[in-house]
């Protein structure tokens, strides 16, 4: 009874203390609204409208109806005229654009020789029938723009000839479940939840005990009879709320604006949601009994946020990652959460199915919970 | 006998190489004003955490409100209150807020907080505050919302650490009235300072220096068996008198206040106005009488190079 009030009593000494900073209870309102705007619209593999330049050299109807073709794709987007190869170099040297288009003098001839346009199979050995018809010059330091790039080298060219298209019965035939259309948005909406709520729920909490410290109110507060755990868990419960108040605007802006599906059950979504911001706020705490000052425990919550990002399969595939990366992403909330979420709202799975990374995060944060208030001793030595 | 509620002994707490407190034996007995007097770093602040238990001792062994400690530590901090050297309540909160945040923490129902609340803002003069940020009062307002904290769970023995160095006189004299109240219902209460005036208020005192308990006893008889006597002396040209008086071994000390030079003389001196009247420096139309010691005389007989000890009467040098 004296528990619950000692811990009440830290609860909403917290909530009046958030209420009075307008600045910090403004952020978590704007960090997930805008977080998710930007990553939602600047986040795209789908690369399109590439600014790029051309250098024809041969300059007759030809070349330019095979520049409009390569233009429809909408993957690039020609800029720049040049007129000498140094030149178009240079250009890409500049960043300018990314690439250059080369046509050569003598288009016509290789494409009638092609391939897919010309007068049937060449002969494999014969090196003048087998030349591609244009060459790209391109920057290759950004993968991503140079697999856009790399992804016209097959472009089918028949309608350049008016003829029909020379298809290719495919190998394999290749289904794409839960997000057909490809778009990114679909899967950074559900994953930036896991990090935003990373950075958001760790720094509030990891900031919790220094700043008591640091403001000098520590030495009343252990001259107290409350106890550790108490303080731990007043500190931590405040903040739940928030965590939620930030998930429901990443995922209704999700799924209002961004069209992201909601296909997992609403109390699936909660308990998995509830269990990571619980590991989150304790793993802030043990942070805060870490650090001495405030700048300390920023630098801490950084060197968690940033593996977050990018080790949780947020940006890169986990199964693509070297096994000690993998490693480190196991002991990670946010990776177990990101699947989780992925999971829950993409596929619909039932969280009972994906015990494993439940049972992880519940383990975390009791865990946490008693290494954080051991190591918060109330005394001064 | 009467019942003791701090009861040090040889206690010893060391910070590294440095001896923050040395082998105090100290005994407060209930529901007395208890003072330590002593110089910035003296050790005050220490004492007051190895008796709150916020500090484990190096060595020795002391007990508070029947607690050892620091192995009955929790139990202690239901019966103590604590108000610290800096202002440690919140803020960002109002009075009232901070009040009952306190009064949560020590287990007061919402019944009794409302009550006490009521009582406490009325006995502090702060019913008009209530609303006010904390952060924004007087240091005057400010030390009566940490008294008026401290005291919240009618605590037996209240520990102040410097509670009067943002207050100006006027509101420190009402804040002693206060603590006079506190002591007569029964509260034993354990103030350190480096006001003379305060120290002066005080049943019984300690003067701390270096770690080391000094002297021990109540002011008044500090200052009657202070090893000195005092000449209090105008003349002209005070300055220069002042530099051949200290070089004499029988002058402990001798410093000027306003017109007049207040010298003190060694005990061992039967006469000390015919000892000064045979030095022979002292000018012809020299003013002399001997005055009643001050706590400050202790003071400075007790501490630093002017040391003297009462048993031993030579200067120590």
């Amino acid at each position: 009874m004296k528990s619950l009030l000692r811990i009440q009593a830290i609860i909403v000494k917290e909530l009046i203390q958030l209420k009075r900073d307008r600045m910090t209870f403004g952020m978590v309102i704007m960090i997930p609204l805008v977080q998710l705007l930007l990553f939602a619209f600047a986040i795209n593999t789908n690369i399109r409208h590439i600014p790029v330049g051309i250098f024809d050299q041969s300059n007759t109807a030809l070349s330019r109806v095979l520049e409009q073709t390569v233009a429809a794709t909408s993957i690039v987007k020609f800029t720049q005229n040049y007129n000498s190869l140094p030149q178009a170099q240079a250009a890409i040297d500049r960043g300018d654009v990314r690439a250059v288009f080369i046509i050569p003098n003598d288009l016509s001839q290789r494409l009638v020789r092609h391939s897919t346009i010309g007068f049937g199979l060449p002969a494999a050995s014969d090196e003048e029938t087998s030349r591609p018809i244009a060459q790209w010059l391109v920057d290759g330091s950004d993968m991503a723009i140079a697999g856009s790039i790399k992804s016209l080298r097959n472009m089918p060219l028949a309608e350049l000839l008016n003829k029909p298209a020379n298809r290719n019965v495919p190998t394999f035939e290749v289904t794409l479940l839960y997000n057909p259309e490809q778009r990114s948005v679909v899967n950074i909406v559900p994953g930036l939840v896991g990090v935003i709520l990373t950075m958001t729920m760790i720094m509030f909490t990891s900031a919790a005990i220094v700043r008591e410290r640091e403001r000098g109110n520590m030495e009343l507060l252990i001259t107290t009879p409350l106890a550790s755990i108490e303080l731990m868990i007043g500190k931590i419960f405040p903040y739940i709320f928030i965590g939620v108040i930030q998930v429901t605007i990443i995922l209704g802006l999700g799924y209002f604006f961004f069209n992201v599906p909601m296909n997992g059950g609403l109390w699936q979504l909660a308990l998995a949601t509830l269990l990571f911001i619980f590991a989150s706020l304790v793993l802030g705490l043990v942070i805060s009994t870490l650090a001495t000052n405030q700048l300390q425990s920023m630098q801490m919550t950084i060197f968690i946020l940033l593996p977050s990002i990018l080790l949780s399969g947020f940006m890169f595939p986990y199964e693509g990652m070297p096994e000690i990366a993998q490693y480190i992403a196991e002991a990670l909330p946010a990776t177990h959460f990101i699947r989780l979420i992925r999971g829950v709202v993409l596929r619909d799975v039932d969280v009972v199915d994906m015990s494993f990374d439940m049972f992880w995060l519940i383990a975390f944060s009791l865990i946490g919970l008693i290494v954080a208030a051991m190591r918060f001793k109330k005394t001064l030595d | 006998m009467t019942e003791l509620v701090i009861d040090a002994i040889n206690l010893t707490r060391n910070f590294g190489s440095l001896a923050a407190v040395s082998s105090l034996n100290l005994q407060v007995e209930k529901q007395t004003i208890y003072g330590f007097l002593g110089p910035n770093g003296s050790g005050k602040t220490t004492a007051i955490r190895l008796f709150t238990g916020l500090l484990k001792p190096s060595s020795g062994t002391v007990n508070v409100l029947g607690c050892n400690l620091p192995k009955d530590t929790e139990k202690l901090r239901r019966q103590i209150g604590y108000m610290t050297q800096k202002f440690s309540l919140y803020d960002d909160l109002t009075i009232k807020e901070n009040m009952q945040f306190i009064a949560r923490v020590y287990g007061l129902t919402p019944k009794e907080q409302k009550v006490r609340l009521d009582e406490l803002t009325s006995i502090y003069q702060l019913e008009k505050l209530t609303n006010q940020i904390a952060g924004s009062l007087s240091g005057g307002q400010k030390q009566r919302l940490a008294l008026s904290c401290a005291v919240m769970h009618k605590p037996k023995l209240l520990f102040l650490d410097e509670p009067t160095s943002a207050v100006d006189p006027e509101n420190r004299r009402e804040f002693w009235e206060q603590l006079f109240d506190l002591c007569d219902q029964g509260v034993t209460i354990l103030v350190s300072t480096h006001y003379m005036d305060e120290a002066e208020r005080c049943h019984k005192l300690s003067i701390l220096e270096n770690g080391i308990k000094r002297a021990d006893d109540s002011p008044a008889n500090l200052m009657a068996s202070m090893p000195a006597n005092v000449i209090e002396l105008s003349t002209d040209n005070l300055r220069q008198l002042k530099q051949q008086l200290i070089s004499l071994p029988e002058v402990v000390s001798a410093s000027q206040l306003g017109a007049h030079l207040r010298v003190l003389v060694n005990k061992t001196i039967a006469d000390p106005m015919e000892f000064l009247t045979n030095t022979n420096i002292m000018p012809s139309k020299t003013e002399m009488r001997i005055v009643r010691p001050s706590l400050e005389d202790v003071f400075v007989l007790s501490t630093g190079h002017n040391r003297l000890s009462s048993t031993n009467i030579n200067k120590d040098k």
